[in-house]
């Protein structure tokens, strides 16, 4: 799920995990169908006992998502002992055995630790850890990498494809970084003031791209693979107020492609293709751009 | 550019080491060498890029070029003066031609002040315009930044994110500097600013003829706007070279590794690419590794890398590069 800040990329984890502050937030309607339940219809009891279970998350900053009053045994075998129903001793051997998937060394001295003694890539490799020690069917990850230097970014992103593909866990990986999902995502949804504005396959929408906004972005990165060209293909203009919204499309201040429904009436996703879907009134391709 | 650069800067052996605290209360006091002998030009018209990872000591040396850090040791000559020489009053009257961008713009301007007032100050303190000259002269910068010249009387916590680094962009021009350090000007910004803000800065070195130190850890936007680029790590200069050269062919472990490291928004391409994934951390500061700083997380590294510091030499013309095995490749080292 790739969008620029403010766009609800993570408001959506937090919506899905229901961790969305209430008051003065509200999660106002939709559904959340998980493994065969809506997750907004599970009382506070039955929806901990998914969360960090089933369905867990992974923060941008380790230092902010670990407890730094508490040794890692501590903040790893909680959760282990209450979703897996192991002892204290085998809930340990189970973390050590868990930080030795993320690569993290020595980890039988490692896990008694506190987060302050370990450095900023191997902080978020427990978080990573945590997330994965329950057998998770998803992991929620919140920009995982923003936080972090490019060499350890690559660590990170390396033990994610790795571990996740061995432990056959799904991911929703949330982050502005197109360069991070053209690499790690099966499928991507680009969200633009809190609605999502296509939805297609890691291919389409990087060669393919049919939504005026994706098109835009992916034209407007500078990128390491291209010789120095003139002048980057700028998006005009700056994101709605998400308080004050416009009347039909929210791109439409900023959208070249612009016409008169657009100011009027709100699109909604429709398909243009195998598993391809845009909000967009208008017929655009990346040729249109060029 | 033309064919004989013409230094405008010249930073010779450049250190700014920090004091660490005292083991014990009689015990010895440590540095960190933040910097630690940088020598290389700025040519005049020309954007030098400075990338490396957080705590390199790139910002350090942006700030210790134009002395907001004083250097511990080293040359800063700047038309024909040594800045690290000058006395503080020598120094506040040379900052008009040596300025700074800097990469939170919500913490660089004053929430106090008034965008007229921010960006008049300037001129105000160098004296260059006063009463109704000043305020025509904010709104001609508030313009050329591409910004409406009634923003002049609102407050910073008014304006978005890249509202904001234009503001900070005409305030550091607004003394008609040569030199701008741009310390990661836009790693703040949303993805859809960064082009805006990257097209305003190349726009405006061509209008004005501005010399940048570009700083930034990300390699495809310093790419993007660079004409050269300097690679750094715990304090040191990896290597140099003019921009093509530098990512066609890296000579050292370090930028092969970092340029291999770099996400690219291309499906096909990364699924094919042969990612060189360094392991370990980087070491801190405080107790830099022996012989070549880098040899601990260097795929090729030997033994002689852990006791001979690398001379820092030019291999081929404009290229330089610090490393032992400079250009072998460390593709399935």
């Amino acid at each position: 799920m790739v969008g620029e800040s403010g766009c609800g990329k993570s408001a959506t984890a937090l919506s899905l995990m229901r961790l969305i502050p209430d008051p003065p937030g509200q999660i106002a309607g939709g559904s959340v169908e998980f493994g065969g339940r809506d997750l907004l219809k599970l009382s506070a009891r039955e929806m901990r006992s998914i969360r960090g279970g089933e369905l867990s998350m992974v923060f941008q900053d380790p230092m902010t998502s670990l407890n730094p009053m508490l040794r890692i045994r501590r903040q790893m075998t909680e959760a282990v002992q209450l979703h897996l129903g192991l002892s204290k001793s085998a809930a340990l051997e189970h973390s050590i055995n868990m930080l030795r998937l993320v690569g993290i060394p020595a980890a039988e001295r490692r896990i008694h630790d506190y987060p302050h003694q370990l450095s900023g890539g191997m902080r978020q490799r427990v978080v990573i850890a945590i997330a994965l020690s329950c057998h998770p069917k998803l992991v929620l990850a919140d920009e995982p990498t923003t936080a972090l230097d490019v060499t350890i970014q690559a660590q990170i992103l390396e033990l994610m494809r790795t571990t996740m593909r061995e432990q056959n866990t799904a991911v929703l990986l949330i982050t502005h970084d197109l360069g991070v999902v053209a690499g790690m995502c099966d499928r991507i949804i680009v969200m633009y003031a809190g609605t999502i504005v296509e939805e297609a396959s890691r291919r389409d929408i990087f060669y393919n791209p049919r939504h005026p906004y994706t098109i835009g972005l992916l034209r407007s990165v500078p990128r390491l693979d291209r010789v120095r060209s003139n002048r980057l293909p700028q998006i005009e203009g700056l994101p709605p107020d998400l308080a004050r919204l416009p009347k039909g499309c929210p791109f439409q201040a900023r959208c070249p492609y612009v016409t008169e429904i657009c100011r009027v009436d709100r699109p909604t996703l429709r398909s243009v293709g195998d598993r391809h879907a845009i909000a967009c009134h208008n017929n655009v391709t990346r040729e249109d751009a060029a | 550019m033309t064919s004989a650069p013409e230094a405008l800067l010249s930073v010779r052996d450049l250190r700014t080491y920090f004091p660490t605290s005292r083991k014990g209360l009689f015990g010895p006091r440590g540095s960190v060498k933040a910097v630690d002998g940088l020598t290389f030009d700025v040519y005049r018209g020309e954007t030098l890029g400075l990338v490396g990872e957080s705590g390199c000591g790139k910002s350090t040396t942006g700030r210790a070029v134009i002395r907001l850090v004083r250097p511990t040791g080293g040359e800063v000559i700047y038309n024909g003066r040594d800045l690290t020489q000058l006395s503080d009053g020598e120094m506040r009257r040379l900052r008009q031609k040596l300025q700074i961008i800097f990469q939170d713009a919500y913490a660089s301007l004053s929430s106090r002040m008034r965008v007229g007032a921010i960006i008049g100050d300037a001129l105000a303190i160098h004296n260059l315009a006063s009463g109704r000259a000043r305020a025509a002269r904010v709104g001609e910068l508030l313009h050329i930044v591409g910004l409406d010249p009634s923003f002049a009387s609102r407050y910073p916590h008014e304006f978005s994110g890249g509202q904001r680094q234009r503001i900070g962009i005409a305030r550091a021009l607004a003394v008609n500097p040569d030199f701008i350090v741009c310390d990661e000007p836009i790693s703040a910004l949303d993805v859809s600013i960064r082009a805006q803000i990257i097209n305003l800065l190349e726009d405006l070195q061509r209008e004005l003829k501005l010399t940048y130190l570009f700083i930034a850890h990300d390699l495809a936007v310093v790419r993007h706007i660079c004409d050269r680029v300097a690679v750094m790590y715990l304090g040191k200069f990896m290597e140099l070279s003019a921009n093509q050269a530098l990512y066609a062919e890296p000579l050292h472990p370090y930028t092969q590794s970092l340029i291999s490291a770099v996400p690219v928004p291309d499906p096909d391409l990364e699924d094919s690419r042969q990612r060189i994934i360094l392991s370990g951390d980087v070491p801190s500061p405080v107790n830099p590794p022996s012989g070549c700083v880098f040899h601990t997380r260097c795929p090729i590294a030997r033994d002689q890398c852990k006791q001979e510091i690398p001379a820092w030499r030019e291999v081929k013309p404009g290229h330089w590069v610090a490393c032992h095995f400079a250009g072998e490749s460390i593709a399935r080292a």
